[in-house]
């Protein structure tokens, strides 16, 4: 084809002018890699959140007390979720979609071993936790039936408590103190490996007994020690908004709600959860899309800058060309092809470089976020920056043309 | 409208420049018609119009009045398509200032025009090394034009003019950066070209190159002040077929009909 004529003319074009041949693919080079880079850190950051939330179950409901809207305890959470509501919705009876229900009761504390103390957060729970919150132990085992019911002086611990207070992780029988009581550490649990969201490296798990009745100072309602939220699963993902509804009517029915009143707890779902962070996620993505743009501007404005800087040189070249017989046409497919070529190679370095960081970053162990870069990111990055060179490149040409070859070579 | 036999055919040319609020009459009127196998030389002092006149013969520039003819056709009436392509194939051009390309080693600048006629790429270098081996440069092809001296630049300029072998040589002082023997030796080509067939106009501030040609035309202000061919500047100034009568300056050598292709193979 005619079309391929134009490619060594272009090539020796750019090998002409090295310089500016880079600087303009300098621009398509940090527009390119820029927009990759950024975009593919949000995209990274929100898939792994997503992970880690789908990673902990999609059947698990939890139940946590509403906010005091009002008077002196405005914004505290109302101490009506107690263990009475928890022993009312296991019963499968009233609740067939249900079928665990894990009381919790948390706060931070000081936990002691030797002369090493470590301020954690300590949760009182049953044996149930493990499996709803998908827990995995690293030493030994999570709390037993047993130990629950005789709310039995004994800890599951974080790898991040283990190492603080021992210097180690194989810890299983050794005894920490809480509030001056000895507990037996029973099992450790695995390092998430993720510093981040839903991490329980740094805490501990007792039995919800010992904490109700020894450890914090628990108010009771009606009678019944409070909780500070309960996590329930359902049979099925398809069948988690049928649990939310019977989890609802008891606890309405329970708390003594008038048709009129609000719920006095909220229930939040994994899909809903997901939901949320779909929303915080899309913030931050559309933060990183306009910083994104930002340097497909100024790898643009560098684009633009050389390309208007070379209008004389090549305004000259164009007449000169014409002058020994060039057709517009020629001229004007050797501008093409050549900004053709040198977008394409910026954009491939471009791309290249991001996704070499992409690949580094994988290599960092720990490193909480991957790089994903998308094909769509691709195509905005590579198609904005070349049409910056396009559209810069075939400026001087297409002025340049409509002029009598002898005007083109006096241009100053 | 004129003579059709000839090659070049001006009638009443003029180039106005607007510099704001003044006029530069570049050219005020010029009628002038040039044959084929004619060998012209243009005087002139400094800015009396001759650079500006070959711009327009070449079809570079356009008049800002006046009729200006190539071959029987009206310049005014070619498509840029048609005048390109004139440009290319009939038109040979040195230009006053050389214009080469930048960084561009010299056997592609030879090549351009080539390249533009659709000649493929291993004859057109081949032809471009014997364009410049022509004009005593095939040592230097491979320099950029800051690798060369002025009047290596020029020759490389004139090899570019004629390498796709024009029918019609337009010289804008040609010899200007060369040395006495570098010069006769250009000239002497151009000469022997012009023996083979080849319509030659030089721009000249040489006398002794002026007094080579068979025909040499004075400018001064925009107009032609005198022709040596007093008989194409009639009052018309249309001449009507090839006058013998006007005696040659020197000796004119007879012009041997030969195709342009065994012309060229003959260098
Ligand atoms: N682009 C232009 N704009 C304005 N004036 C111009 C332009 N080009 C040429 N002129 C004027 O037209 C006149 C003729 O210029 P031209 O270049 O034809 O002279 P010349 O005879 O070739 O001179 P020289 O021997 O110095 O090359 C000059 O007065 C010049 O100043
Ligand atoms: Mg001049």
């Amino acid at each position: 084809m005619k079309l391929f004529r134009y490619f060594p003319v272009a090539v020796d074009s750019i090998a002409a002018n090295k310089m500016r041949a880079s600087l303009t693919m300098l621009g398509i080079i940090i527009g390119v890699a820029a927009v990759l880079t950024i975009l593919g850190v949000g995209r990274g950051a929100s898939a792994n959140i997503l992970d880690e939330v789908a990673s902990q179950g999609t059947t698990r409901l939890t139940i946590s007390p509403s906010t005091e809207s009002e008077g002196e305890g405005a914004g505290a959470p109302v101490q009506t979720l107690t263990m009475g509501d928890v022993r009312a919705l296991s019963d499968a009876a009233f609740h067939p979609d249900i079928v665990e229900v894990v009381p919790q009761y948390g706060g931070s504390i000081q936990l002691v071993a030797g002369s090493n103390n470590k301020q954690t957060r300590v949760t009182g729970t049953t044996a149930d936790y493990a499996e709803v919150h998908r827990l995995e132990m690293a030493e030994g085992r999570f709390l037993t039936e047993d130990e629950i019911a005789q709310m039995s002086n004994v800890i599951v611990i974080g790898t991040a408590v283990a190492t603080d207070l021992f210097e180690r992780t194989q810890v299983v029988g050794e005894s920490v103190r809480i509030d001056g009581e000895p507990f037996t550490v029973v099992g450790v649990l695995k390092e998430s490996g993720n510093a981040g969201f839903g991490s329980n490296d740094d805490s501990g798990f007792i039995p919800i007994g010992a904490a109700h009745g020894r450890i914090f100072n628990v108010p009771r309602y009606r009678g019944e020690y409070i909780v500070t939220s309960v996590s329930a699963n359902a049979v099925s993902e398809e069948r988690v908004e049928a649990a939310e509804r019977q989890i609802e009517q008891t606890l309405r029915l329970r708390h003594g709600l008038g048709a009129d009143d609000d719920n006095d707890f909220t229930i939040s779902t994994q899909a809903s959860l997901l939901d949320t962070i779909g929303t915080v996620t899309n913030t931050l993505t559309l933060l990183l899309s306009s910083i994104a743009a930002i340097s497909l501007v100024v790898g643009g404005i560098g684009i633009m800058n050389i390309m208007l800087v070379s209008v004389t040189e090549r305004t000259k070249e164009i007449g000169l060309r014409k002058a020994l017989g060039a057709h517009t046409s020629d001229v004007l497919l050797q501008f093409l092809i050549e900004s053709l070529v040198l977008t394409l190679l910026g954009g491939l370095i471009g791309i290249a470089i991001s996704y070499g960081l992409a690949l580094l970053v994988q290599r960092i162990p720990n490193f909480p976020i991957d790089l994903l870069i998308g094909v769509d990111a691709l195509v905005l990055a590579v198609g904005v920056s070349a049409s910056c060179g396009l559209i810069f490149g075939l400026y001087p040409a297409l002025r340049a043309t409509r002029l009598d070859p002898i005007e083109a070579l006096r241009y100053e | 409208m004129a003579d059709s036999s000839a090659l070049v055919d001006m009638h009443d040319i003029s180039k106005v420049y607007q510099m704001g609020e003044t006029k530069v009459h570049a050219l005020n009127g010029v009628t002038l018609s040039i044959e084929e196998g004619e060998y012209v030389a243009i005087v002139g002092t400094s800015g009396s119009g001759k650079s500006t006149l070959m711009n327009i013969i070449g079809l570079l520039d356009s008049p800002t009045e006046g009729v200006f003819a190539i071959r029987g056709q009206r310049a005014s009436g070619l498509t840029g398509r048609q005048m390109a392509d004139l440009r290319n194939m009939e038109i040979g051009f040195v230009f006053q200032q050389f214009n080469l390309l930048a960084r561009t080693p010299a056997w592609r600048q030879v090549e351009l025009p080539l390249f533009y006629a659709n000649v493929a790429r291993s004859a057109s270098r081949k032809r471009a090394l014997e364009a410049l081996a022509q004009v005593g440069l095939a040592e230097r092809a491979d320099h950029r034009p800051d690798e060369l001296s002025g009047g290596q630049q020029q020759r490389v300029a004139i090899a570019r003019a004629l390498v796709n072998r024009p029918s019609l040589l337009l010289a804008d002082e040609p010899t200007g950066a060369l040395d006495t023997r570098t010069g006769e030796e250009v000239m002497a080509l151009f000469e022997k070209l012009h023996e083979e067939g080849l319509t030659l106009v030089i721009i000249t501030h040489d006398q002794e190159i002026a007094e080579r040609a068979h025909r040499v035309i004075t400018m001064r202000d925009g107009v032609i002040v005198s022709d040596s061919d007093a008989a194409t500047t009639t009052a018309s100034g249309f001449r009507n077929g090839l006058s013998g009568a006007a005696p040659a300056p020197l000796p004119r050598p007879v012009a041997i009909e030969q195709d342009k292709e065994k012309m060229y193979e003959a260098v």
